[in-house]
């Protein structure tokens, strides 16, 4: 029997969700067009070689997740959350389509048997989500692993703390939502309810049934119905809420992974720009002259904008898990560098930046800060050893020393600001043609003391 | 070279010495068991002697992009007066630049570190570890360049050369990828470290020293100046050396 109420009910439901759907695409597809276009103030950088080699990366490290198994445990417990999280996303398909169209578990009369096991395996899922979720929470706020604690790294003070906590939060609560929604709609199927389609058990909600099976029918229907949409709420809040989140990693990792540097870590880049100076200052010919006459008006990065698009793609796609740092030599014996940070670091200007344009019609007006010394202290870019332990842990493939170096090559050439004994090493080179102060001449009195060959 | 090249001869390979290879009175040695190692081996070698400059690492990762080209330059000029095809250095930031950085310059070389050089004349019987001091059952544990390992992937070159040597190789907890570096690379060598609670090399050796090995292998002259710092300010220097891969062979070859 349909009364007139439930039709009200059931239209005002759809009507209601398309609004909201509608709202949460609008919010998501500003957001994402500002980053983009932040990403895009950086300088351009060739990363379109290679495309077969770039793929099988992205495939091993963002979809096969192989740098998170370098550690097994967290790595199984990290790869439950992502393939629930990805699989998971089939059931919100139908329950999208529920909320549009008004018609619950479509997929149910297509699938048939099969249905309740697919159910039941991203039930499945979901439990695993739970339980990494809640492991999760119990590292960062009990066992307290050294690498996310604010009193150990500055960086980690406030939001991002706050955040790392919320987001697994969310999870948990999210998870839970969609068990309780389906032991509801069990319960109700029982009661032979017609809005809800005769699918036969899951794999888990059914030992949660019995929690609902004394309750009357509109009581049933109140809980399904809150917990359907604090579910679906609540995954659009999580999509909005995860691009002001560290947690966009979810989805840069993977073009992040794919434009990543193929060349050995060792290559630092080159700057064509002053080869075609140096070219002139030695009288050797440059094969054009056009290519001298190029004078960029700043060498290296004193602000994002001086930085390649990728560059700032990889701080749109660090999640703050810290394995840089903790594998940092400099931050490990107490100095103040902290890969991640100098990410946080050129996130945080970004984001600046983005609002900046953001309120003056989609151009930066300058506001007299810079990356360097602003957000990332002289102090920090010179403590680095240029080791590369931070690009060999991040999990997806961030590459902080490339902004460091780009620091430093602005810091020394355009404000020719250096430690005083780096100052010197420069000299000792440019007239010595060694780091120390020794006469070129002496450079082969080594072999004084060996007897002559033959 | 230069005498070489007068005589119409070519070398098989050019050893590039390098800055610390040619002033730093502990690498000279390094330098010489090198020499030695190739003389006895039969490689027909060159050496550039005066004509050779600093490759310009230090300055380009200090930020002087202006200093490390026109070192750059100058040397790829040199290289290729001499027609240079093949070039072996016992410095793995030498050996990272004139790799990976000279081509896009114009210099275009077969580049090997030491320790890959080294476990090919092995391998091919040039080298045989007999008729010195022997090793078998010492305690050695090798210390991860960063320029040689995560920069270049090399890795297990050193390690094979330490084996040629029978010795008990032991490895510290942060080895191989997870190398903890000794402090000196990107123009650290040059300056005082910026404020801390540590030095770099002093966490480095101490985790050395705790693999009781009585010898500590090292591939790079930047790493021998930290680690003998470092075996020095736990006044371990009677009970631990400190020494470069090639004079371990030397060594062996009663060299």
């Amino acid at each position: 029997m349909v009364d007139f109420n439930d039709v009200t009910m059931a239209i005002f439901q759809q009507i209601l969700f398309l609004a909201v759907l509608g709202a949460v695409a609008w919010l998501g597809y500003r957001r994402i067009s500002l980053i983009r276009s932040t990403i895009l103030l950086g300088k351009p950088e060739d990363r379109s070689n290679r495309p077969g080699e770039r793929l099988s990366t992205m495939l091993r490290i963002a979809f096969g997740q192989k740098k998170m198994f370098d550690r097994p445990l967290i790595g199984a417990l990290h790869f439950a959350v992502y393939i629930g999280f990805i699989l998971i996303n089939v059931e919100i398909l139908e329950i999208v389509l529920d909320g549009i169209l008004g018609r619950h578990r479509i997929f149910a009369p297509f699938l048939g048997s099969f249905y309740p096991v697919l159910i039941g395996f991203f039930e499945f899922l979901a439990v695993g989500v739970l339980l990494a979720c809640i492991i999760f929470l119990l590292r960062r706020s009990v066992v307290r692993v050294k690498r996310l604690q604010p009193e150990r790294h500055r960086e980690m003070n406030g939001w991002p703390e706050l955040d790392g906590k919320l987001i697994l939060v969310f999870e948990i609560v999210l998870m839970i939502a969609i068990l309780t929604m389906n032991a509801a709609d069990l319960a109700l199927q029982e009661l032979g309810n017609p809005h809800y389609p005769q699918t036969g058990d899951f794999f888990f909600s059914q030992f949660l049934k019995p929690l609902f099976t004394g309750l009357n029918e509109d009581t049933l229907v109140i809980y399904e119905r809150f917990a359907w949409w604090f579910h679906i709420l609540g995954i659009f809040v999580f999509a909005v809420y995860l691009t002001y989140s560290k947690h966009l990693h979810i989805v840069l990792a993977f073009p992040n992974t794919y434009f990543s540097r193929l060349t050995p870590k060792g290559k630092m880049n080159n700057m064509p720009e002053i080869t075609a100076e140096v070219k002139t200052m030695l009288g050797i010919e440059t094969a054009s002259m056009d290519e001298a006459a190029v004078i960029p008006d700043r060498f290296g990065a004193k602000d994002v904008q001086d930085l390649s698009w990728k560059n700032l793609m990889d701080a749109y796609s660090c999640t703050e898990c810290g394995r840089c740092t903790e594998a940092c030599p400099a931050n490990i014996t107490g100095k103040k560098l902290s890969p991640r940070k100098i990410m946080m670091d050129t996130r945080d200007r970004l984001e600046d930046v983005g609002r900046n344009m953001q309120k003056n019609g989609g151009q930066f007006v300058d506001d007299g800060k810079s990356l360097i010394d602003d957000y990332i202290l002289v102090e920090e870019i010179n403590a680095c050893t240029t080791c590369n332990a931070c690009v060999q842990e991040c999990p997806v493939l961030i590459n902080p020393l490339d902004i460091i170096l780009q620091l430093r090559r602005h810091k020394v050439m355009d404000e020719a600001h250096a430690p005083a004994s780096w100052n010197v090493m420069f000299q000792n080179m440019d007239t010595n043609q060694a780091p120390w102060k020794f006469s070129p001449g002496d450079r082969f009195n080594w072999a004084a003391g060996l007897e002559p060959k033959e | 070279m230069a005498e070489m090249a007068a005589n119409n001869e070519a070398p098989e390979i050019l050893f590039w010495v390098g800055c610390a290879g040619s002033f730093d009175d502990r690498y000279k040695k390094v330098t010489v068991a090198f020499v030695k190692i190739l003389n006895r081996a039969g490689v027909k070698f060159a050496v550039l002697g005066t004509e050779e400059s600093c490759t310009g690492d230090p300055a380009r990762r200090a930020g002087n992009e202006f200093t490390f080209q026109m070192l750059a330059m100058s040397n790829i000029q040199v290289l290729d007066m001499y027609g240079i095809k093949k070039i072996v250095t016992a410095c793995p930031h030498c050996f990272n630049t004139l790799k990976n950085e000279y081509p896009e310059l114009g210099g275009n070389y077969e580049v090997i570190h030491h320790s890959t050089f080294l476990q090919q004349l092995i391998d091919e019987g040039r080298v045989r570890i007999e008729g010195g001091e022997t090793f078998k059952g010492k305690k050695i544990t090798f210390h991860d360049s960063c320029y040689l390992g995560r920069a270049n992937n090399i890795y297990e070159a050193p390690r094979h050369v330490l084996e040629a040597l029978d010795a008990d190789l032991v490895e510290m907890k942060r080895c191989r990828t997870k190398g903890l570096c000794c402090g000196a690379g990107g123009g650290q060598m040059f300056k005082e470290p910026e404020p801390g609670k540590k030095d770099i090399n002093i966490e480095r050796i101490e985790e050395a020293l705790a693999t009781g090995a009585e010898t500590i292998a090292v591939a790079c002259p930047f790493c021998m100046v930290m680690m003998t710092d470092g075996v020095k300010n736990k006044e371990k220097e009677s009970a631990v050396k400190v020494y470069d891969l090639a004079e371990l062979i030397a060594q062996a070859e009663g060299l």
